[in-house]
């Protein structure tokens, strides 16, 4: 079978919009166009009706029920209206918020925001397998604590967190649980009750949905309240304002219910590619180093650090395959991975990341490729490293004194 | 953020890699930039009696922009005198590759490569002249 260039392997970053997602979604684009809050006609009946069945699918695959599940413009908007709405109605309470350096940048810049209006903010650090542990929460929780958010699974280096033992501490000191589970939903089994969970953020796009819908669960036992951030007509039981992206929302329901019915054996046929990626690079190339836990890991997910060759340049030269890195050289700011730097990583290995993301549309013949690739390219980039040429003339690399370091 | 043609034409076809003896007399090795910062050149060059480079060679270990950098920093000094290729400006290289702004400290580097390379030189030409006059 010919591989059709270019591959993506980035599907922490998105993931492709699958074919019977797109099909259930057309028809709200083209006759029934209706807004789902039109409560007098056909249109705005039909509307509702199905994004009420979206509701039911999305809260399937989480274990609630839809009455516990707020329509939002995608995990971000949804993070941000968990932190703020709990951190506001329970301001009375408390005004201390726990969370981990590890999270969403929709994370931790709304708990940020946060700190400037009065709260205080605890960033836990992760162990060196990138987790958060039980006992650091229960360590840092007080009584003035209001809201705890952790995610569920990393979307650089997609460890996952032990949330429900997480969940557990918590619910024991009456605290919020707030779970950003965005980049494990539909891949590993996890549900609200289990993880004791009051707010999980959801994200369509990274569910082979589209992009710009998204969810907030809100427990409804015992009951969650949440100040809304978007005032307006009072949609959602008054939690989120706004006419509804039907055919966005209709397309995120779909695209749950496959991913229900399929994690199960996708994610055994994801963890096998993702195996076979991995130990296929690992047998070509020396001196590569895995990020983040392999046992608690996301099935699709590897993140690879190349000694000596640069993220970005190891990027340039995988032309033709789509992946990312927690180089520097990647991010605006030109600050390494903050993910990388938390775990321990050190930070001329952060530069050298490479982060592959395995999804349902890859196969094993783009990852023989890709396996191929890498190992000829991280060869050539080796050659012309300096680094390289130290460390083969046994010069200890990280001894030497750089004239450019501040 | 596409990579400009020439600087993906320097990834493809590098000019230049590779390295000349350190011991060499006739040898100047700059090595600037850290690990720490994802940036690290190496330059050296091969200087004949009359003041002229008659070969230059790099490694760098840096994004697609940097080696491109460094890269075209050689082809230019090549056949240049240590004043002219003292004189050689990080800007030019930003033009000549379309370097967008993020991206500048990379030819910074560059220039810096370059001057380290031949202060390096310069050192062992006046240790070397030291020695004669000793003799």
């Amino acid at each position: 079978m010919a591989i059709k260039l270019p591959i993506y392997m980035d599907n922490h970053a998105t993931t492709p919009v699958d074919p019977r997602v797109l099909d259930a979604m057309l028809p709200y684009f083209r006759e029934e166009f209706g807004n789902a809050a039109s409560r007098s006609h056909v249109f705005g009946w039909n509307a509702e009706r199905a994004v009420e069945q979206a509701r039911e699918q999305v809260a399937a695959v989480i274990g609630a029920s839809g009455r516990e599940i707020v329509w939002t413009s995608g995990a971000t908007e949804s993070d941000n209206l968990a932190i703020k709405g709990a951190a506001d109605f329970y301001r009375d309470r408390g005004n201390h918020i726990i969370t981990a350096v590890t999270e969403h940048k929709a994370v931790l810049d709304t708990c940020k925001r946060l700190e400037k209006s009065g709260f205080e903010v605890t960033y836990l650090p992760v162990e060196r397998d990138g987790r958060v542990s039980p006992q650091a929460v229960a360590d840092a929780l007080t009584d003035k604590t209001i809201v705890v958010s952790i995610m569920l699974a990393n979307n650089e280096v997609g460890t996952i967190n032990p949330v429900a033992e997480i969940g557990q501490v918590v619910k024991a000191r009456g605290a919020m649980f707030h779970i950003d589970a965005v980049q494990g939903v539909g891949k590993i089994p996890f549900d609200v009750a289990t993880s004791h969970a009051d707010l999980v953020s959801l994200s369509a796009h990274k569910m082979y949905g589209p992009k710009g819908v998204g969810a907030l669960y809100v427990r409804r036992k015992p009951r969650v309240r949440i100040t809304p951030i978007i005032d307006g007509g009072g949609h959602e039981r008054g939690m989120r304002s706004g006419t509804l992206n039907v055919p966005g929302i209709v397309g995120f329901g779909k695209a749950a219910e496959i991913s229900a019915a399929e994690m199960a054996e996708e994610g055994k046929r994801l963890l096998a590619l993702r195996e076979r990626l991995r130990l296929g690079i690992e047998a070509r190339v020396p001196d590569t180093v895995l990020n983040g836990s392999l046992e608690h890991r996301l099935p699709g997910s590897l993140n690879l650090s190349f000694a000596y060759v640069e993220g970005e340049a190891l990027m340039m030269a995988l032309k033709d395959v789509a992946v990312s890195s927690g180089s520097a050289c990647t991010s605006a700011s030109l600050e390494p991975s903050y993910v990388l730097r938390a775990m321990g990583v050190p930070v001329e290995m952060a530069h050298t990341s490479i982060r592959f993301g395995l999804g349902r549309f890859n196969t094993e013949e783009e990852v023989d490729y890709v396996i191929d690739l890498v190992a000829q390219k991280v060869k050539k980039l080796r050659e012309m490293s300096p680094l390289w040429e130290m460390a083969q003339s046994g010069v200890d690399v990280n001894g030497i004194q750089w004239a450019g370091q501040h | 953020m596409a990579y400009s043609g020439k600087v993906i034409d320097h990834y493809e076809n590098p000019r230049n890699v590779g390295s000349l003896d350190k011991e060499a007399p006739n040898v100047g090795t700059g090595l600037v930039g850290a690990p720490a910062c994802g940036d690290v050149m190496k330059l050296q060059i091969q200087v004949n009696d009359s003041g002229v480079i008659e070969d230059a060679k790099f490694k760098t270990f840096g994004c697609g922009s940097a080696i491109a950098s460094s890269s075209l920093a050689t082809e230019w000094i090549k056949g240049m005198t240590l004043e002219q290729a003292m004189s050689v400006r990080n800007t030019q290289i930003v033009q000549e590759l379309n370097l967008p702004p993020v991206k500048i400290h990379c030819s910074v580097l560059a220039e810096d490569a370059i001057k380290s390379a031949i202060a390096d030189y310069r050192r062992k030409q006046r240790g070397a002249q030291a020695q004669a006059g000793q003799a």
